[in-house]
């Protein structure tokens, strides 16, 4: 392909691939937790930690992680404690999260208007090599947690107290989520941006959960769906000239509407027959 | 025998409000005990403190005879909620969700072995959905959902059941199932504890019934003998049980016919 004659458009497409497969991953868990919107969250929190980066010339990748990480763990323990406050709580987190980041970044000595659009809703092209290996390393150590550890945070968030009485580190287990989710908020704010990041994590999702049976099945789905549409929305949008990461969500919820279409069709014709169906359908084939 | 469960003088409060108070049980090996009691009477809090997911105010508990804060052998004990979780956001199959009764054994890292498959099948097949292994859980019915989590805890072979009202709303065929799952485990020395609104078929299993009213344990012997109208000779015990299977916590969206 042309495009993929300019490094910047590699860089481009090996981030979102990573990002693709690795969002979707994590927002798995989260979905089964029904915590959908916490990625949203999350990273109204990291765009304070992006202004603050920016106001002491740091790299902001590095002072977005530990800030939204900080926002994730303190959230999972108003979560924990399970009041009804916890709501209130997370609201006032965010909302300070994303006003605090809109100050510092006007604070910060050589801030546009365009630095934040770029942190908000992502600037792909712009990823430098030293990028993409922050990308990387990150992404792989996300990816590689959610997979391994996949029996152990399927029980955690299916049912805590059972996971809890099986003898299992629960807490740790949820401050691993917690730190993760704030990890991969922070890796993608280069792809998609920090307002658009939790559709990454949760639309594939959604749209493999349309087709699917079991969770391993879902989660399979899920990083494949997030994988292609992160590859189709970068090539589109450098093609049609759209921002990347718009693209990218809006593929994946083409992706979504189409199969709970047709997975509506299909649970209706298999209404009938009584063999379980071992294999899922192909998950690309609606992409063509 | 061993003790398997020793509660002594047990406190528990919710925000400075006693719910239990001064409790104490001690469960030899291989008895079958039932802990009865009215809504609100405490018998939850009971187990959820022997579980440890209550914290103590007074009181010790001892698992296996160790301290439950040092009780790290989990395998040992299989836990039966109430209900299925929560989250239930994506979908899970019935084999998934019983596999996660083999973490306590099989660690947090790594693939499920054979062992670990076999014995999901096993349990499976103990409670009579062998044949749903592969079943979304959202489309079985409350008493097959039940009859899952009762799977899950029993594919971890555990030593100690304990049972959070197995059978309330539950068909009666999976309360019979139940009953029989319950029987071959306590014939293979397995130790039940189990926390009831009313026995049903239970009932002729059960050694031992511990009542516990307002808190406090009123009677610790044998079943007590129905009152009232339950005392009536043409009373067949079965009111609650002959309504009919109450949905599961999701509505399924495709509840089909296997076989």
């Amino acid at each position: 392909m042309d495009l993929l004659q300019y490094d910047f458009m590699v860089r481009a497409l090996a981030g979102a691939l990573i990002i693709g497969i690795a969002a979707p991953a994590l927002g798995i868990y989260l979905v089964q937790r029904r915590l959908s919107l916490i990625g949203d969250g999350i990273g109204h929190v990291a765009l304070t930690g992006v202004g603050v980066g920016l106001l002491l010339q740091q790299a902001p990748v590095v002072t977005a992680v530990i800030t939204a990480a900080a926002g994730a763990i303190g959230v999972e323990l108003v979560r924990e404690r399970g009041r009804t406050s916890g709501d209130l709580a997370l609201a006032l987190l965010f909302y300070g999260g994303i006003a605090g980041g809109v100050v510092l970044v006007g604070l910060s000595p050589d801030a546009t208007s365009a630095s934040l659009v770029q942190y908000l809703f992502g600037s792909l092209t712009t990823t430098s090599a030293s990028d993409l290996l922050v990308i990387a390393v990150l992404g792989v150590a996300v990816l590689l947690a959610m997979l391994l550890l996949r029996p152990a945070l399927f029980a955690v968030c299916n049912d805590e107290e059972y996971a809890r009485v099986s003898g299992l580190p629960v807490r740790t287990l949820n401050l691993l989520l917690a730190v993760t989710t704030a990890v991969t908020v922070t890796i993608a704010m280069r792809t998609v941006g920090l307002l658009l990041i939790s559709a990454l994590m949760v639309v594939p999702v959604a749209a493999a959960q349309q087709i699917t049976r079991g969770f391993r099945a879902t989660m399979a789905a899920a990083m494949t769906i997030g994988v292609v549409a992160a590859a189709a929305g970068v090539l589109v949008s450098a093609e049609v000239d759209t921002a990347p990461g718009a693209t990218i969500v809006l593929l994946a919820l083409g992706v979504f509407v189409a199969l709970a279409a047709g997975g509506a069709v299909w649970r209706r014709r298999r209404a009938v027959p009584p063999e379980p169906v071992a294999g899922e359908p192909a998950e690309v084939v609606l992409h063509g | 025998m061993s003790s398997v469960v020793r509660v002594d003088q047990a406190v528990v409060a919710y925000e400075g409000r006693a719910v239990l108070h001064h409790v104490s049980l001690d469960l030899p090996a291989g008895e079958m005990a039932a802990v009865l009691g009215a809504n609100g009477s405490g018998k939850s809090t009971l187990i959820r403190a022997v579980l440890g997911l209550v914290p103590l105010t007074r009181g010790t508990v001892e698992l296996f005879g160790v301290p439950q804060h040092r009780f790290r052998d989990w395998s040992r004990i299989g836990y039966v909620p109430q209900r299925l979780g929560a989250g239930s956001g994506v979908p899970a199959t019935v084999g998934e969700v019983v596999a996660s009764g083999r973490l306590a054994r099989r660690g947090l890292f790594g693939l499920p072995r054979p062992v670990d498959r076999a014995a999901v099948r096993t349990a499976l097949a103990d409670v009579g959905l062998a044949d749903r292994i592969g079943d979304p859980v959202t489309t079985l019915s409350g008493g097959q959902q039940q009859r899952t989590l009762i799977a899950r805890a029993l594919a971890g072979e555990p030593d100690l059941l304990i049972l959070d009202e197995p059978t309330a709303g539950v068909d009666a065929a999976s309360q019979d199932a139940f009953a029989a799952t319950l029987g071959r485990f306590q014939a293979r020395g397995g130790t039940v504890l189990l926390v009831a609104h009313e026995l049903g078929p239970l009932g002729p299993l059960i050694d031992r019934a511990v009542v516990v009213h307002e808190g406090r344990v009123v009677h610790d012997g044998a079943v007590p003998v129905p009152a009232g109208h339950h005392a009536d000779p043409g009373h067949d015990h079965v009111h609650p049980h002959a309504q009919p299977d109450r949905p599961g916590i999701c509505v399924a969206p495709t509840d089909r016919v296997t076989n």
